[in-house]
């Protein structure tokens, strides 16, 4: 297949290409909303218990 | 092997493993992902019925497995953390729900747009699309029921009996296709005297399903990660961990 | 004094939730006036013809009797969750799981069975046609005990929640799709004079799946909600 082709996939362009795009970003959107998830987290508990190595309990 | 299991649901043990678990699935998924996806795309050979449009399938057919394929993974995860009270069971399950979600809204969506052109309409009520937006419903109302509860535990409990009650609509939307008349097509895959696809499509979607699995394997671990920090927030080994960077 | 057996218990478990069900005789009638309600609500905001009526019908029909359904399982645990029966209940020597079944027969014969002897007058409503009418009546008498088991798992799970009763409906409605295809399928073959056992085999074996399993997964999260 030529790019052309590629990209007109037999006339089924918008749709395969629609397709895959959904696809993509959903699993972009997956990996970035649970890496945000665990970041968000992550600095709640710092600014909970300070960033001081040497505190310890409080 | 006890121990490794026992090991395994210690929350600090599984958060330590999770950091070298997740880049490796991460890897791999895009190891899969990114040729299949260029194979499926513009390697493999055009269908005979639907031209280049079957491509679609590189998609749809990852996403709607594992559709099914999570929520068994919740349900059993539930099961275990009920049966044995592991929180960190049910932190998995918690963990794979919006994941599952996506993926069958994606297996939903891609589904419809395959059909458009394939069957003349964006939506058909039979029985396989039907039990897949069922599908979705049950992975909602899981999501809704957690909310709505404040208390972890009784949230854990009340959730994982809802998501076993659901397990019955996953052979349902698997059989659909043999119990009845159905406009979605038969399996080719998952049937009786194995996958009636020839060998150059077939190779990339089963790349593409293992990369859709591991990447399910990334992605949720990483949730967990995040479940058992909030669960485990008041616990020794958090604290020293997040004071320690 | 002796501890009573199961049937025992469950008679009088049964009497009493029925006559608490009918001196509250708001709480009956509610589900069944919104029933006969939603049903009259769709040939006015569609077209009161006769061919539209008989062709959607049966759904309209089935619609209206698993709405009603949903908004009648708020009565089902509510009251005793409030003033403390449901601890005695799963605190006592009988098994939950079948105190919760009776108490969902003694629902549904409060219920759900005005909406199986009323449907043949609403069937007549939206012109169907004689020979649909004992379908209709038997997948609804089929149907409406599998939708009040269901449902009471779902009452099961948001009992003592604050705002439960719009979760309730978003967890029983997906289960309940499938009754609701075969009871509709099994009433439109009818019509046609086709040949209705499939569906209606379908409604039987679902609503004993249902009977059997239902109240022990209600019993489980009863146990979690009373936590």
């Amino acid at each position: 297949m030529n790019l052309m082709e590629f990209i007109d996939m037999g006339g089924y362009g918008a749709y395969v290409w629609s397709s895959v795009g959904l696809a993509l970003t959903v699993l972009i959107l997956n990996v970035v909303t649970a890496r945000r998830a665990v970041k968000v987290e992550l600095e709640r508990l710092k600014r909970r218990y300070g960033n001081e190595p040497t505190q310890g309990a409080s | 092997m006890w121990t490794w299991f026992h090991k395994l649901s210690s929350p600090p043990h599984f958060y330590r493993l999770s950091g070298t678990m997740i880049p490796w699935f991460g890897w791999v998924a895009a190891a899969l992902i990114i040729p299949s996806l260029y194979a499926g795309l513009a390697l493999a050979p055009a269908d005979y019925q639907q031209g280049d449009g079957f491509r679609i399938i590189y998609v749809h057919v990852p996403s709607a497995m594992l559709s099914l394929f999570v929520y068994m993974f919740m349900a059993t995860a539930a099961a275990i953390g009920m049966i044995w009270r592991m929180k960190l069971a049910h932190a998995v399950a918690v963990a794979c729900a919006p994941i599952g979600a996506s993926f069958t809204f994606l297996a939903l969506a891609t589904g419809s747009i395959w059909g458009k052109p394939m069957w003349g309409t964006w939506w058909a009520w039979d029985a396989r699309l039907t039990a897949e937006l069922i599908l979705l419903f049950l992975y909602l109302g899981y999501m809704g029921l957690r909310a709505a509860i404040d208390d972890t535990n009784r949230a854990d409990r009340a959730s994982a009996i809802l998501a076993l009650v659901g397990v019955v609509n996953v052979p349902i939307v698997h059989y659909s296709v043999t119990w009845w008349n159905s406009l979605h097509q038969a399996s080719t895959l998952l049937k009786k005297g194995g996958p009636s696809i020839p060998p150059d499509m077939a190779i990339p979607l089963y790349g593409m399903i293992l990369g859709f699995l591991c990447f399910f394997g990334a992605v949720s671990l990483t949730r967990v990660k995040r479940e058992v920090l909030v669960r485990e927030q008041n616990s020794k080994w958090v604290k020293e961990m997040v004071t320690s960077k | 004094m002796q501890t009573p057996g199961m049937l025992d218990a469950g008679w009088a478990l049964l009497v009493r939730d029925i006559k608490l069900g009918y001196r509250r005789i708001g709480e009956l009638a509610n589900p069944l006036v919104f029933f006969l309600v939603v049903a009259t609500l769709f040939p006015l905001a569609t077209s009161p013809e006769r061919e539209l009526l008989m062709e959607i019908g049966p759904g309209i029909v089935w619609v209206a009797a698993l709405l009603s359904s949903v908004l009648a399982l708020d009565t089902l645990y509510r009251s005793d969750m409030d003033d403390g029966t449901m601890e005695q209940m799963a605190l006592s020597p009988q098994p939950l799981a079948w105190l919760l079944l009776v108490k969902t027969v003694a629902h549904w014969l409060v219920s759900g069975l005005p909406l199986v002897i009323l449907a043949p007058l609403v069937a007549q409503a939206f012109f169907l046609p004689a020979e649909a009418g004992p379908t209709m009546v038997a997948s609804l008498a089929l149907g409406t005990p599998t939708l009040s088991l269901i449902g009471s798992i779902g009452a099961a799970l948001t009992a003592g929640l604050r705002r439960g009763g719009a979760l309730v409906a978003m967890l029983v409605l997906p289960l309940s799709m499938p009754i609701l295809i075969f009871g509709a399928r099994a009433t439109d073959l009818a019509m046609d004079g086709l040949d209705v056992t499939g569906p209606l085999n379908l409604l039987a074996a679902i609503m004993f799946l249902a009977l059997s399993l239902g109240p022990i997964a209600a019993a489980a999260a009863i146990r979690v909600s009373l936590d």
